[in-house]
């Protein structure tokens, strides 16, 4: 008797759900950012129980596409993080507030 | 069988992402999120994808999961006294939205169960294997181009990062 795929949609969709709420009560920017992976987490559980339960590996292909996006993203996400750092020294979001004054 | 892995990876991945949202010490947050990494490799492994598995470990929680410990350690983050101002609106939004998500996922079970795929045979043949060939056959622009992001996500982390490399001898 194998799971259900509801049942993984369910688990995709409460990370998911989890990392949105994250991005939106988190000051600090590099929590933020764990918050966004959480998101791309949920999508590659989506693909890759889709992928199974359709007999299909393009989905575990697009896992690999998705971890491309996410590298690139810390490593471009991080350096803006340091160099916000080093002009404000905060990395508080509500502390950014440069284009409101 | 298969129903208490599924529900120990389920119930660990869900408590972790929300110990990552929860926690204000960031140090806690990504040790949480690398425990959450290793209970969806295993999730994978559960689905029959153990190359995956094997990549989320070796990727996210080797490389990604460091780079942002490292950036912790150099910023000396202090742990958050309070979220964000937002907090009521977000929290009622997300049990909305979750809400909504377990309703339609409960009508929709009945209405269309999942039609039986064709058996393919492409799974026995070995998950790497078959991953290999998909990715280097059918996909093999996508993956050229995924090369192509990686170098222009180099090229911006250093030109970012780098403390004068913009500025010059001009400055005074």
């Amino acid at each position: 008797m194998t799971v259900p795929l509801s049942y993984y949609l369910l688990l995709s969709g409460f990370v998911f759900l989890t990392g949105v709420v994250g991005v939106l009560i988190r000051r600090n920017i590099i929590v933020i950012l764990l918050s966004v992976e959480l998101m791309l987490n949920a999508t590659n559980i989506n693909f890759v129980a889709f992928s199974e339960y359709f007999h299909n590996v393009a989905g575990q292909v697009f896992v690999f596409f998705a971890l491309t996006v996410a590298a690139a993203e810390v490593a471009v996400g991080l350096a803006i993080i340091i160099a916000l750092h080093r002009a404000n020294s905060s990395i508080y979001v509500d502390d950014l507030n440069l284009l409101k004054r | 069988m298969d129903h208490i892995f599924f529900f120990y990876f389920a119930g660990v991945i869900a408590v972790t992402s929300l110990l990552v949202v929860a926690l204000r010490n960031p140090v806690y947050s990504a040790l949480a999120l690398l425990i959450m990494f290793f209970h969806v490799a295993g999730l994978y492994v559960t689905l029959h994808a153990e190359f995956l598995a094997a990549v989320q470990i070796v990727v996210y929680a080797g490389a990604i999961l460091v780079l942002y410990l490292f950036v912790v350690m150099l910023l000396n983050v202090k742990a958050e006294e309070r979220y964000h101002d937002q907090l009521p609106v977000a929290g009622l939004l997300g049990v909305m939205l979750c809400t909504e998500v377990v309703l339609l996922l409960i009508q929709s079970r009945t209405a269309t169960s999942v039609s039986a795929a064709p058996a393919d045979p492409v799974t026995a043949a070995g998950n790497t294997e078959t991953i290999g060939e998909v990715l280097y056959s059918t996909y093999l622009f996508p993956f050229e181009v995924a090369s192509l992001i990686l170098l222009v996500a180099m090229i911006g982390a250093i030109i970012l990062a780098k403390k004068d490399l913009l500025e010059g001898p001009s400055e005074p």
